[in-house]
């Protein structure tokens, strides 16, 4: 008959329909259906009848360990009055290899002998650019970067509020043992089992090959870069000091002219045969 | 369910030969002596000169029964200064690999001859070459840029040809570290911005216009029926226009309400997947991947991933080819869950249904979430294996049973009760049926895949006729249909839910039986370098056949071609053909049964 | 926006007998209405029907059921430009579409906002390098609020919408531009043209200016 399917239809709307309200009635003695715990995690699981709707952000749904937003720098527990503590980042480089759309940039500091630092001295990443793959979080071998779980990001402005750098992205391990509890306590158990390992014999496990092959490409630079020969090194560019006062305008293209310079300079050491992360510009 | 009618496909054809392929080829040679073997070491395939490649491809099509152009690809071969166009031809009925025919030609002058006037498929295609390459098609009907607009310099797939915020030729930059400065591209840029002009080239700021002007000729095309003598009006469909499915454009013409002729114009959401992708590295490739069909960001994970798998020469272990599968199939739910809500959006159900199926949708995006860490941009595929292997428990709930619970007892019910809400809906039959009909032959001529070459009763699917992964090892059925129209497509794809649900089934218990062996084979590597060579490796996704052309050097860490054969791009080209004679108001319905993602359409 | 300094402080201006001091209530018009006009705007914002790319999709999802904008008063999604308040930018902005995009900003009355989501509208994203890719819809329109994320989840994109209610809250009918007479702050965005690539009509001199030193260079 024509129209059976029309009311059939009709029936399945009527049913949704009716369920919300079932539902409400259901939980009415167990503390109501919104804004209680218990009931957001009937309503979000496979059980769930009737509206499914989160009222955020008064409640929030509960995010994955796994879960990835932007990536975060992880340290050791912050000593009394500091910040954040010591960087687990060795700077090798591997997250900013990496990276697909190239968001990472990496300064690795010198000690005051002229060796490179085996902590970053500059840490920038452009979450405009970022895609949240967690590839650098896949990848480090120190477990010193990490996806992020806060979304909650949104500004007014993108210029500086959107570059990451070392300081807006530290932060102490206890962070993420909170996030990600499960993870965290695997990584730890990795760790420890490499470092009884290491302590007893060499060799081993897969990882700890890694870790071990990432530490001696950080000493190889080291090794060329201290004989570098302080003569013959030419003198550094000219650059232009930005100042605060500036007109915008003037400071990108203070920028550009800088930048310029110190890769024109850096060409001249190539070709002299030096190392141009040996020199200071 | 009640209505089906499954055709298995495979069997159907009698197998004479190890390889369809290779007999054909060996055919074609004694035909033409000409024909010589790529012979670059781990390629395939053979060289046709560009005069022949007619002659070749009728006889291919007409005596060889290799029907079916899948794929149309360009390559720049800068070192020998030459330019090439590599054919996938496929057989509908016996299956298997294609026969790949490649036309060279000199990088100063390059005619290639259309096959667009035999082969309707080719159409985009070539049109995308012209625009991305710069070959000219010779007989081509209207050879136009597709991707870019018309006054565009350039030929940006080039190798020579360099971006406005051009930094390095490979990544990673080494710009990046150990001393990475930020120098953001568009601070060295001189207009600050992504753009570049060609150089003496002075605006005066009114000599352009955006392409309004380019389709007016369509519509004062004289008609010659006899009868009272009407204007025809050409309507703008898009690019903002809320049925279109994203950023695309249709100009139709009409006379009174039948459509008479409709150009699509697409590129809105170019965004240069494959200029970016034959700079990243191989694994970098994969979260790009995600972004092609960003609706079903696993199956195409999984394509990429089993072409870079046959230049490594590494294969996964038997766990991970199971959660793959698991997750291109929950792919193909979710696909086939938005695709049937928003046709049904577009024939003025609206939001209803889409809505109903999105909260199914919605508890399988917390699964792929807790997986892989991402709703939608799953990368969760890597070379030989996965990046992780299931999680311990999704909402609170052990892994397994949610699977269990879902398959078993969510998705029947909802897929039960979706059915009754639209599948003998008066209103739904009287919008989709006899709308939008596509022919058996068209459907192969125009290179249709997927769903809508099924619902014109071709029984062609990528997981039978060229099986990969452990599809072979599967219980499932071909999906087809017979009428061509909408509503057998909308049938189509509620009968895949079924078919995908019924493989989760089989796969689930191995799952359990493989708990705890590894997910990979080797070790993660972040820095994988390649065999080298070339390769093809189509999979059945949900739009269609996804392919994907990727070519190495040897040990080298970054394809120097890679090309995607776009389901959604290329099912557009039956587009004008489906909507003729039709009304206005039906052309929303027919771009909807259609399934396109613009992501995927412009790459 | 902060308060103009032409509107004196009423309370600091005007002393008030200690005798009195419970009994009055001193404002003006301004202080009266503004909350009032803004509780009004800010809990009837509507969208525009605006899907660029992928997170075109997880907007759509926002909107439906599980997150459900209605909440907020945003459910009413326009298909026109001309019914709506916020453009939300939701994905990667081509240099095909950005005339587009100008055009349909141009068209939406006023009070209007725009809402920059994802990675790609913000500033390129991953597709930053592309030659079809525009580094930013900043660098055309004037932008509210910017919502990271690649592509940013139905709740971060909640998140940012409440940025933009929290914005309208500030808001005073003595200084939002659309009521002024010098029409600053309201000025018709100059649509870019697609020549050889994009050309940004406001970017004219400067185009000329690079194309002279080029011939200068070539000449000498």
């Amino acid at each position: 008959m024509y129209g059976t399917g029309i009311i059939k239809g009709l029936g399945v709307t009527l049913k949704h329909f009716v369920d919300t309200y079932v539902d409400d009635l259901r939980w009415m003695t167990r503390g109501g259906r919104y804004y209680n715990p218990d009931a957001l995690k009937v309503r979000q699981s496979l059980q769930s009848e009737g509206v499914i709707t989160v009222n955020y952000p008064e409640e929030k749904l509960p995010v994955p360990e796994r879960f990835r937003f932007v990536p975060f720098l992880i340290s050791d527990e912050p000593m009394a009055g500091q910040k954040y503590g010591k960087d687990w980042c060795t700077s090798c480089g591997i997250c900013a290899k990496v990276c697909p759309p190239q968001c990472i940039w990496i300064k690795r500091g010198t000690l005051p002998n002229g060796r490179p630092n085996p902590q970053p001295e500059e840490f920038y990443i452009d979450i405009d650019i970022c895609m949240n793959c967690g590839l650098c979080a896949e990848f480090c071998p120190f477990d010193a970067i990490k996806m992020d779980h806060d979304y909650e990001l949104a500004s007014y402005d993108r210029t500086f509020a959107h570059i990451h750098d070392k300081e807006r992205l530290t932060k102490p391990i206890s962070y993420w043992r909170e996030i990600a509890p499960s993870r965290a306590l695997a990584e730890a158990e990795v760790r420890e089992a490499e470092a009884a390992a290491k302590s007893k014999k060499k060799g081993g496990g897969a990882r700890e090959k890694r870790v071990e092959a990432a530490k001696e490409r950080q000493a190889t630079p080291a090794a060329t870069a201290t004989p570098a020969p302080a003569a013959n090194v030419p003198p550094p560019p000219q650059l232009i000091e930005i100042t605060d006062d500036m007109d915008p305008a003037d400071i990108r293209k203070a920028r550009i002219a800088n930048s310029k310079a110190k890769s024109a300079y850096k060409k001249e050491l190539k070709a002299l045969g030096i190392d141009p992360a040996s020199v200071e510009i | 369910m009640s209505e089906t009618e499954m055709v298995m496909e495979a069997g159907d054809a009698p197998v004479v030969y190890a390889s369809p392929p290779e007999e054909a080829l060996a055919d074609l040679k004694e035909r033409f002596p000409d024909i010589r073997d790529d012979d670059r070491p781990d390629y395939s395939g053979v060289i046709v000169e560009a005069d022949q490649l007619l002659a070749v491809a009728m006889a291919l099509r007409e005596e060889l029964g290799f029907n079916y152009l899948s794929s149309v690809t360009g390559v720049d071969l800068i070192k020998d200064n030459k330019l090439e166009v590599v054919y996938h031809v496929y057989s509908i009925e016996k299956g298997g690999g294609p026969v790949v025919l490649k036309v060279q030609i000199d990088r100063d002058n390059p005619v290639v001859p259309s096959l667009t006037p035999y082969w309707p498929g080719a159409d985009f295609q070539e049109r995308e070459i012209w625009d991305l390459f710069g070959i000219k098609f010779d007989g081509h009907p209207d050879l136009r840029r597709i991707l870019m607009w018309e006054e565009f310099q350039g030929f940006p797939m080039r190798k020579d040809w360099r971006e406005a915020f051009y930094e390095e030729d490979n990544k990673p930059f080494g710009s990046r570290w150990p001393g990475g400065d930020v120098i953001r591209a568009e601070e060295l840029n001189r207009y600050g911005k992504n753009v570049t002009y060609p150089d003496g080239w002075i605006p005066t700021g009114e000599e352009y216009e955006v392409e309004t002007d380019m389709y007016g000729e369509v519509a004062v095309q004289r008609d010659e029926t006899p009868g009272l003598k009407t204007d025809k009006v050409t309507v703008n469909m898009g690019p903002q226009h809320p049925s279109t499915h994203g950023v695309f454009r249709m100009v139709v013409t009409l006379d009174g309400e039948t459509i008479v002729a409709l150009k699509p114009v697409m590129g809105y959401l170019h965004r240069n997947h494959e200029k970016i992708g034959e700079r990243n590295t191989f694994i970098q490739n994969i979260p790009y991947t995600d972004r092609l069909d960003y609706l079903s960001s696993m199956s195409n994970n999984h394509g990429y991933v089993l072409a870079v798998e046959k230049l490594l020469d590494i294969e996964p272990p038997e766990r991970a080819e199971w959660i793959r599968i698991l997750m291109v199939e929950l792919t193909r739910i979710v696909n086939h869950a938005w695709a049937l809500g928003f046709l049904l959006n577009d024939i003025g159900a609206l939001q209803t249904p889409m809505l109903y199926l999105y909260i199914e949708r919605e508890l399988i995006l917390d699964f792929f979430e807790a997986a892989a860490g991402s709703r939608m941009m799953c990368n969760y595929m890597r070379f030989g294996g996965l990046a992780f292997d299931l999680p311990e428990r999704v909402r609170e709930q052990p892994t397994m049973a949610y699977l269990n619970e879902l398959v078993y007892e969510r998705l029947p019910t909802a897929m039960a009760e979706f059915e009754r809400l639209i599948t003998g809906n008066e209103i739904a039959k009287a919008r989709m049926q006899g709308v939008g009909y596509l022919s058996a032959e068209d459907a192969i001529a125009y290179s249709a895949a997927g769903p809508l070459l099924r619902a014109s009763g071709v029984a062609y699917d990528v997981r039978r006729a060229q099986p990969y992964s452990y599809y072979d090892q599967l219980d499932f059925n071909v999906a087809v249909r017979y009428n061509g129209d909408i509503y057998d497509r909308y049938l189509v794809r509620v009968d895949e839910i079924y078919e995908s649900i019924k493989i989760i089934k089989q796969v689930l218990p191995h799952l359990e039986a493989t708990e705890g062996q590894p997910i990979m084979t080797g070790k993660p590597q972040y820095a994988v370098r390649v065999n080298g060579g070339e390769v093809y490796s189509r999979v059945e996704n949900p739009k269609g056949e996804l392919g994907y052309y990727v070519t190495a050097q040897r040990r080298a860490s970054n394809p120097d071609r890679y090309h995607i054969r776009a389901p959604s791009f290329i099912n557009l080209t039956a587009m004008e053909k489906m909507s003729i004679g039709h009304k206005v108001a039906d052309l929303v319905a027919i771009l909807g049964s259609i399934d396109i993602v613009l992501g995927e359409v412009d790459r | 926006m902060t308060a103009d300094a032409s509107i004196p402080a009423l309370e600091s201006d005007i002393a008030i007998p200690d005798d009195v001091k419970d009994n009055v209530f001193i404002t003006n018009i301004s202080k009266l209405l503004d909350p009032v006009y803004n509780w009004s705007r800010r809990n009837s914002v509507w969208p525009m029907v605006f899907g660029l790319a992928c997170c075109a999709i997880e907007m759509i999802c926002t909107a439906s059921s599980r997150y459900d904008l209605a909440r907020f008063g945003m459910e009413v999604f326009r298909a026109t430009p001309r019914q709506s308040d916020l453009m939300i930018v939701s994905g990667t902005v081509t240099k095909k579409m950005v005339p587009t995009i100008i055009r349909l900003y141009n068209q939406m009355p006023e009070p209007r906002y725009v809402l920059s989501m994802g990675a790609c509208a913000n500033g390129g994203g991953p597709f930053k390098e592309g030659y079809n890719v525009v580094d930013g819809i900043d660098k055309f329109l004037p932008v509210d609020v910017y919502v990271p994320g690649c592509p940013p989840t139905p709740q971060a994109l909640i998140h940012g919408l409440i940025s933009l209610q929290e914005k309208i809250d500030q808001q005073s009918l003595a200084t939002v531009p659309w009521y002024r007479k010098n029409g600053i702050g309201t000025e018709i965005v100059p649509i870019p043209v697609l020549g050889p690539d994009l050309v940004d009509i406001r970017q004219l001199d400067l185009i000329r200016a690079e194309a002279k030193k080029v011939t200068e260079a070539e000449a000498a």
